[in-house]
């Protein structure tokens, strides 16, 4: 996209948002801030985490205030909302609410390790990249606690979607990546899928608009607490997005 | 364009140029002689294509990266991280 102007001067107050969306991840969350303050506090970046709790039966929203207690309303901000309305939508939410001027977007799973962030914003003020995308399928990146039928699947589904709509980008399923703020505005507005394939939708109109999208490759770490959700619907929700993707961008 | 257009044009410019070849509108000793084995070809092409999917899809599924050591690592930084939360005075 072209630059404008200001540009050069903004960088100098470049603020970075983390959206982090929770739905029963009490055990998580906790472990994720501290990690996220461990790896930001100290690299002179200036930024914020936005939880989005969707009022968790399990208490994630009373260990969120007990944080924010810890690390400082102006670090760490909620954004809740009353039950349970969707990832897609939870991003649109947080990012009302977001002061910066780029949005990081993470699971809250610690399968997202934010030790990659500093990488992410290095490598996107590097080329002044309009999105940054973390990849499980490059050097250097891979996955910890997968079988090998969900090695399969995830590396098959990755070749199809790659021969069929040749993307730009090697993970188009992954969720951890960064954003100009404005230009996850356009994506999210002109996104039409919901629930997981979102995420695709979003990399693929990004080059539909001609985006410049940056790789970082990152080690992604099973859900250790917590249940995970892969299932047979998951397959048919990714084929019936790819159809639809294929036959209309 | 679209995906699906792109696709589209592609495989009907390649059936063109098979149909033309079969169809006998192109005339060379050449293609006689391989008619059969022209005859077959988008059949040949096909089982080879899948052959290099499979093949580039197992070769990628036994070299992807098992990160024991990111696994590790997040195992004790969980431990560090518990332990400091506790003092700070989080109750878990
Ligand atoms: N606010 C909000 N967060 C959600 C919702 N659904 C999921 N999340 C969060 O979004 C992130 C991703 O969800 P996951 O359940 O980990 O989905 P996944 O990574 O595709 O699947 P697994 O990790 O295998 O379970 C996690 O941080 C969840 O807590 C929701 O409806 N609302
Ligand atoms: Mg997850």
């Amino acid at each position: 996209m072209a630059a404008t102007i200001y540009d050069s001067e903004i960088t100098k107050s470049d603020k970075y948002s983390i959206l982090l969306p929770t739905y029963n991840e009490r055990e998580n969350l906790p472990i994720i801030i501290w990690l996220i303050m461990k790896y930001l506090d100290n690299s002179g970046y200036d930024f914020e985490v936005i939880i989005i709790d969707d009022g968790s039966p399990d208490g994630t929203l009373d260990v969120a205030k007990q944080l924010q207690n810890i690390y400082g309303s102006s670090k760490i901000l909620l954004r809740p909302r009353e039950k349970k309305l969707g990832l897609g939508t939870a991003y649109v939410h947080g990012m009302k609410h977001a002061t910066g001027n780029f949005i990081i977007i993470m699971d809250s799973d610690l399968s997202h390790h934010p030790k990659f962030i500093p990488q992410f914003i290095e490598l996107q003020q590097e080329q002044d990249y309009d999105l940054v995308s973390g990849t499980r399928y490059k050097d250097g990146g891979g996955v910890y606690g997968w079988d090998f039928k969900r090695k399969l699947i995830s590396r098959g589904a990755n070749f199809i979607t790659q021969l069929l709509l040749r993307p730009g980008a090697s993970d188009l399923t992954g969720s951890f990546r960064l954003y100009k703020k404005d230009v996850l505005q356009k994506l999210i507005d002109s996104c039409v899928s919901k629930g997981y394939v979102f995420q695709m939708e979003m990399i693929i109109r990004a080059r539909q608009f001609e985006f410049t999208i940056g790789e970082v490759p990152i080690t992604f770490v099973d859900r250790v607490y917590g249940e995970s959700k892969l299932g047979g619907s998951e397959i048919v929700q990714f084929a019936k997005a790819l159809l639809y993707l294929f036959a209309t961008t | 364009m679209t995906k699906l257009l792109e696709w589209v044009s592609v495989l009907s410019a390649m059936f063109a140029v098979w149909y033309s070849l079969i169809g006998g509108y192109v005339k060379h000793p050449l293609i006689e002689k391989n008619i059969n084995l022209i005859l077959i070809s988008p059949l040949i092409f096909i089982a080879l294509f899948g052959l290099y999917a499979v093949t580039v899809v197992l070769y990628r599924v036994f070299t992807f990266n098992n990160c024991e050591e990111a696994a590790k690592e997040l195992q004790n930084e969980i431990a560090e991280a518990r332990k400091d939360l506790l003092d700070k005075g989080l109750k878990f």
